[in-house]
């Protein structure tokens, strides 16, 4: 109760600042627009849905990108964490590739497949998958070799030392890991969709280019904000309650 | 193995250990940590493998449990040679080892669900009467952060015997302990090593704790690893480990110990 206050406080605090801004008059009011037009265009703009619409298009790209960069970095990197031949060679590739920002990969998205959701795809799923394959690497690598020693003695071994040891024990890793694939994975898209035009739907960073081009700026913080709820949501919803569950288990981040 | 000879042997020997030698390479030198090192141990025996550092106590422990591979010679375990680790010898280290990703009565679940004769409400049960064993009812769906050290080498004990293994290794599973957490535990375990009767292999450098727990005590000495001699202890249980007959053993012990330090000097 006292957290909820304190933010709502805190951000409050600063709407209340971003008004005084704008009404000492410094600042022309097309470059900053008040809380007010931002409020009424966003409004507006979930009425008439082309902000429900563009929502949905974006998550729809980042769930399937993000899913499908999960899906080969984990196992990928379960594989690198396990054998020196694809830690020197899949390993390598991927430290490198995951220090290219995702930006970079979009020329190359386009020439390869148009301006088709193919290429957001790409370019979602490149900005996720090597992120997610070293942090799965590190996880597995960094458990105490303990715990496979007491698993052996038990009687575990293969597929059923990976599913019941090996990735539990990691678990940790692998949720921190997913956390940095989502912010890259989000990062990627809204760099994707600002620079590429595509004709199978609007995404809220096509939203957001279409506003600067109309130097529509209450449309430009709208959006802007928007894409920061989205990911604070995402957060919430899709990370805290692995982490509360980690915390509660492992005795870790207690405050 | 001739079942005439094991019938007519009283007491059959459970595992043998058969001129194990290892050697440990590093790029600069090769390390021997054991050297030939025969062994034999009789069913539901408690034998305890005392030593100081560098003896070859914990490697020869790994080489029973299956963990290490002995570079010459070979364990038997019912007459059949041990070739990795199975879950008829489980082993109980020195620090706990349980799973943080499950609660008390998970990590005591752990080894029972690898027992595929049994359906899932033998299997509590069967977690349930351990933890009872060890004194822990209560924690059962504790987290095992919040267990204390003894408390958590008492569901490590648990977890260990629940799969009912026919041989229990130790590896110095008191080494962590404070002193009194300790002395508790001399009590469980001889408590339940009588209800139960495993066969147990020790490994400890503590000589008053291998004379209060074990019938035999295998003192080993260093460089290379090797058994120096071996001492019967023939104290009635329970054993108190401040009693002065069990002092004198230990001093024995000692003694020995001390006698090959002063010849290695001396060379």
């Amino acid at each position: 109760m006292r957290r909820t206050f304190n933010a709502a406080i805190f951000f409050l605090g600063l709407l209340a600042l971003w008004q005084v801004a704008v009404m000492s008059g410094k600042w022309s009011p097309v470059l900053l627009p008040g809380p007010q037009s931002v409020a009424e265009y966003l409004w507006g703009a979930f009425g008439d849905g082309s902000l429900r619409e563009a929502t949905w298009v974006t998550l729809r790209r980042l769930l399937i990108g993000y899913g499908i960069g999960v899906a080969l970095g984990m196992p990928l990197g379960m594989l690198t964490s396990t054998s020196q031949f694809f830690q020197d060679t899949l390993g390598s590739l991927a430290l490198g590739l995951q220090t290219l920002p995702s930006v970079c990969w979009i020329p190359l998205a386009l020439l390869w497949f148009g301006q088709t959701e193919t290429a957001m795809l790409f370019v979602v799923v490149m900005g996720t998958m090597w992120s997610v394959l070293i942090a799965t690497d590190t996880g597995a690598r960094s458990i105490s070799p303990i715990y496979a020693r007491a698993a052996r003695t038990m009687g575990s071994e293969g597929l059923h030392q990976w599913t019941r040891v090996i990735i539990p024990a990691s678990l940790p890793y692998l949720i921190s890991g997913m956390k940095q694939g989502w912010a890259f994975a989000w990062r990627s898209l809204m760099a994707a969709e600002i620079y590429v035009t595509i004709l199978t739907g609007f995404g809220l960073g096509h939203l957001l280019h279409y506003g600067r081009e109309l130097s529509a700026m209450d449309q430009v913080i709208g959006i802007m904000l928007v894409i920061v709820v989205i990911g604070l949501a995402a957060d919430k919803l899709l990370f805290s309650p692995w982490e509360r569950f980690l915390h509660r288990r492992w005795g870790t981040g207690m405050l | 193995m001739d079942q005439k000879l094991a019938i007519d042997m009283p007491v059959p020997a459970k595992l043998v250990v058969e001129g194990v030698s290892k050697w440990f390479r590093t790029p600069h030198s090769t390390v021997q940590a054991l050297d030939d090192v025969s062994l034999s141990v009789s069913e539901g025996e408690f034998v305890c493998l005392v030593g100081p550092s560098g003896c070859g106590k914990s490697t020869l422990l790994d080489i029973i449990a299956g963990l290490t591979k002995a570079c010459s010679g070979r364990v038997l375990s019912d007459g059949e040679p041990v070739e990795g680790p199975g879950r008829h010898r489980l082993v109980m280290f020195q620090e706990a080892a349980l799973f943080p990703w499950l609660t008390v009565i998970g990590n005591v679940l752990f080894g029972l669900k690898l027992k595929t004769e049994l359906n899932a409400q033998e299997r509590l049960e069967i977690a349930h009467a351990h933890l009872k064993l060890v004194g822990l009812s209560k924690f059962a769906h504790a987290n095992v952060h919040e267990l204390s050290g003894g408390m958590k080498q008492r569901v490590a004990l648990a977890r260990s015997l629940a799969p009912d293994p026919r041989v229990l290794l130790m590896d110095e599973p008191m080494a962590a302990l404070d002193a009194l957490t300790r002395e508790q535990l001399y009590a469980d375990i001889q408590r339940i090593w009588k209800a139960r009767r495993k066969t147990i292999i020790l490994v400890t450098h503590n000589v008053r704790e291998a004379c209060c727990l074990g019938d035999r005590v295998v003192l080993m000495s260093p460089h290379p690893g090797r058994v120096r001699e071996q001492f019967t202890i023939p104290l009635p249980r329970p054993r108190d480990i401040n009693s002065a007959e069990l002092a004198s053993y230990a001093r024995e012990i000692t003694s020995s110990l001390k006698g090959y330090i002063a010849t290695v000097a001396d060379e």
